[in-house]
């Protein structure tokens, strides 16, 4: 039930983003102010913000910015820390347990905070948003690569191919990179949300997007303006865009690795 | 005790490299940012300013010196204590962090505690009422929670507690019209920042108590208390929960990055005057030399979290201490 549940979701979702902004034009800058602050009622399902924009409508553009911004510093994470994880894999010795120690030792920032220091020395922007959750979130996609490269070289199929005078390079992208590529794909689905919770928070900060565009995170920090006067959904509508895409993938990998590792199947019964 | 010696050394030996290779690309990410300190510590007025007194701030503040003479400058009084010069406070940054740092430290310790309590209570009702519908709810709670953003969740307490309800302050550390601190008043601006972060930690915790009791409720110890007709509760507390215990406390050192997170967040939310909130303020108006100081004591703080726990954890786990660690 909660999988189908969250598959629902996400479709309607990725529907919405898709369909959404090439029917519904969205001027950013439109204002009107006789629309401003209205309550969800059924001319404005969710509501409408300080300056009379339609809540629905600007979360669905601001869903669309986030989620691509979160899919490529998910992308740029996977690249680095795949590239770091083959090279620990496949050279093994001292240059695997250094990059190991690399990998420990990026694990002890904290992240947002790095974010943070590289978004305000490079100005907000995406780019900078990308680089920053990218550079700070491959050690996961590095530990996995690696476990399992190590795990395919004592494979027989790889002993012949090196037995048969395969090359280092042949070897990584004939034998193992086939194999490595579906965790791979794995390992960047379940890090888009994190990706865009981080865009969203240093949004939020005003340390992400610049403020004109409608991003989830720049929302939240528009509607705080209003929340002190009494309109909670400015900043209610916003969130709940991160907050079920996020849960339903959350879902569907619980359920996911429960059909991967029967014998350490959760306790979890949702 | 000497696994714990041989512990602490291990860790300390790697915690000094991995400091100043972070003080290293701190300083090589600023002097590749485009922007300039000169500038931006005038502002406006530096279109007005003469070209001679710019060159004239840039030679002491050391910029005009080659990088390596720079970095070496930073980094020697980095290391003799000297935090340099806030360029947004125009104060010390020691000073500035000094007067933020107890408040960071009361808000998470507290939300930590509290984290803790709430979790090990919920997460044991959990398990032990499994498959109910308060189980199912405990956990579709936790679910969602960790799928919330944390500063989205103080937003929404803030419009329940503060707005609506009217009960608590919104943000601050004391009521603007008041000029000294008084207890109460701090704590009831404590209470929505505290229960915020700490509830936003808590999901892992909950979902962790809840699996490991369940786990240990069918253990043969558990079921030999059950025999000799020990009440539920003792079995709960005494036996179940005290074994289930154990692993949380590397759990707990592994969290620390998320606990800074959700501290910046969390003291930004609610204008709570620490350190954490204090970092995007810096970050807001460039001040290197006071984030670079904040992101520091942020690494600091995660090794110290991770070293905390492999002592406790040693000292705690005889099995560990008899295989030595490291």
């Amino acid at each position: 039930m909660p999988v189908r549940l969250s598959l629902a979701a996400l479709a309607v979702l990725a529907l919405a983003v898709a369909l959404v902004p090439p029917i519904v034009q969205l001027d950013q800058s439109l204002v009107d102010l006789r629309a401003a602050g209205q309550p969800p009622s059924l001319s404005h399902l969710f509501g409408t913000d300080e300056v009379g924009r339609d809540l629905l409508v600007r979360s669905i553009y601001g869903l669309r910015v986030s989620f691509l911004v979160g899919l490529v510093a998910a992308l740029v994470s996977m690249v680095i820390g795949g590239l770091v994880g083959l090279a620990a894999g496949s050279l093994g010795g001292l240059a695997d347990r250094l990059l190991m120690r690399v990998v420990d030792g990026f694990n002890a920032l904290p992240h947002l905070l790095f974010g943070i220091f590289i978004v305000a020395l490079f100005a907000p922007s995406p780019a900078a948003v990308v680089v920053s959750v990218g550079v700070t979130h491959w050690t996961t996609a590095a530990r996995i690569v690696r476990s399992e490269v190590l795990s395919l070289r004592s494979r027989p199929f790889v002993e012949a191919a090196i037995s048969g005078g395969a090359s280092r390079t042949r070897v990584v992208r004939r034998h193992l990179l086939p194999h490595l590529f579906p965790h791979l794909l794995l390992a960047t689905v379940l890090m888009v949300p994190h990706a865009i919770w981080h865009e969203t928070a240093l949004s939020f900060l005003g340390l992400g997007l610049p403020p004109h565009l409608a991003s989830l995170g720049n929302m939240i920090s528009d509607g705080q303006r209003s929340l002190l006067t009494g309109a909670w959904w400015p900043s209610l509508v916003p969130g709940l865009f991160i907050l079920v895409p996020t849960l339903a993938v959350a879902v569907l990998s619980q359920r996911l690795r429960d059909r991967l590792n029967p014998r350490q199947r959760s306790e979890l019964e949702l | 005790m000497r696994a714990v010696l041989r512990m602490v050394a291990w860790r300390v030996a790697f915690a000094v490299p991995l400091l100043v290779i972070v003080t290293i690309v701190m300083f090589a990410l600023a002097q590749a940012s485009p922007f300039d300190p000169v500038r931006q510590y005038l502002g406006d007025r530096a279109l007005v300013t003469s070209p001679e007194i710019l060159e004239q701030i840039r030679a002491n503040w050391g910029l005009d010196r080659p990088v390596h003479e720079q970095f070496a400058a930073w980094f020697g009084n980095l290391v003799s204590g000297d935090l340099g010069e806030s360029r947004s406070f125009h104060r010390p940054v020691a000073e500035v962090i000094g007067e933020r740092l107890g408040w960071t430290l009361l808000a998470t310790g507290s939300a930590m505690v509290l984290m803790f309590a709430g979790s090990l209570v919920v997460g044991t009702i959990a398990a032990w009422r499994r498959g109910s519908w308060l189980d199912r709810l405990i956990v579709g709670g936790a679910f969602a929670n960790e799928a919330a953003p944390v500063f989205w969740l103080g937003l929404l307490a803030i419009s329940v507690f503060a707005v609506t309800l009217g009960w608590l302050p919104a943000g601050g550390l004391t009521d603007a019209a008041s000029a000294s601190i008084t207890f109460g008043d701090v704590a009831a601006h404590m209470v929505l920042p505290v229960a915020v972060l700490a509830v936003s930690q808590s999901s892992w915790l909950v979902l962790y108590v809840r699996e490991s009791v369940i786990g240990t409720l069918r253990e043969d110890f558990v079921v030999g208390a059950r025999a000799r007709g020990l009440r539920e509760r003792t079995i709960l507390v005494r036996h179940a929960l005290r074994s289930a215990l154990l692993p949380f406390l590397t759990l707990l050192g592994a969290r620390m990055p998320e606990l800074v997170t959700g501290a910046i967040l969390v003291e930004t939310v609610f204008s709570w005057p620490g350190v954490a909130g204090t970092s995007v303020q810096a970050a807001l108006a460039v001040d290197f030399p006071l984030l670079a100081a904040l992101t520091l004591l942020g690494t600091v703080a995660v090794l110290a979290g991770n070293l905390l726990a492999d002592i406790a954890y040693t000292v705690a786990d005889p099995r560990v201490r008899t295989l030595g660690v490291g």
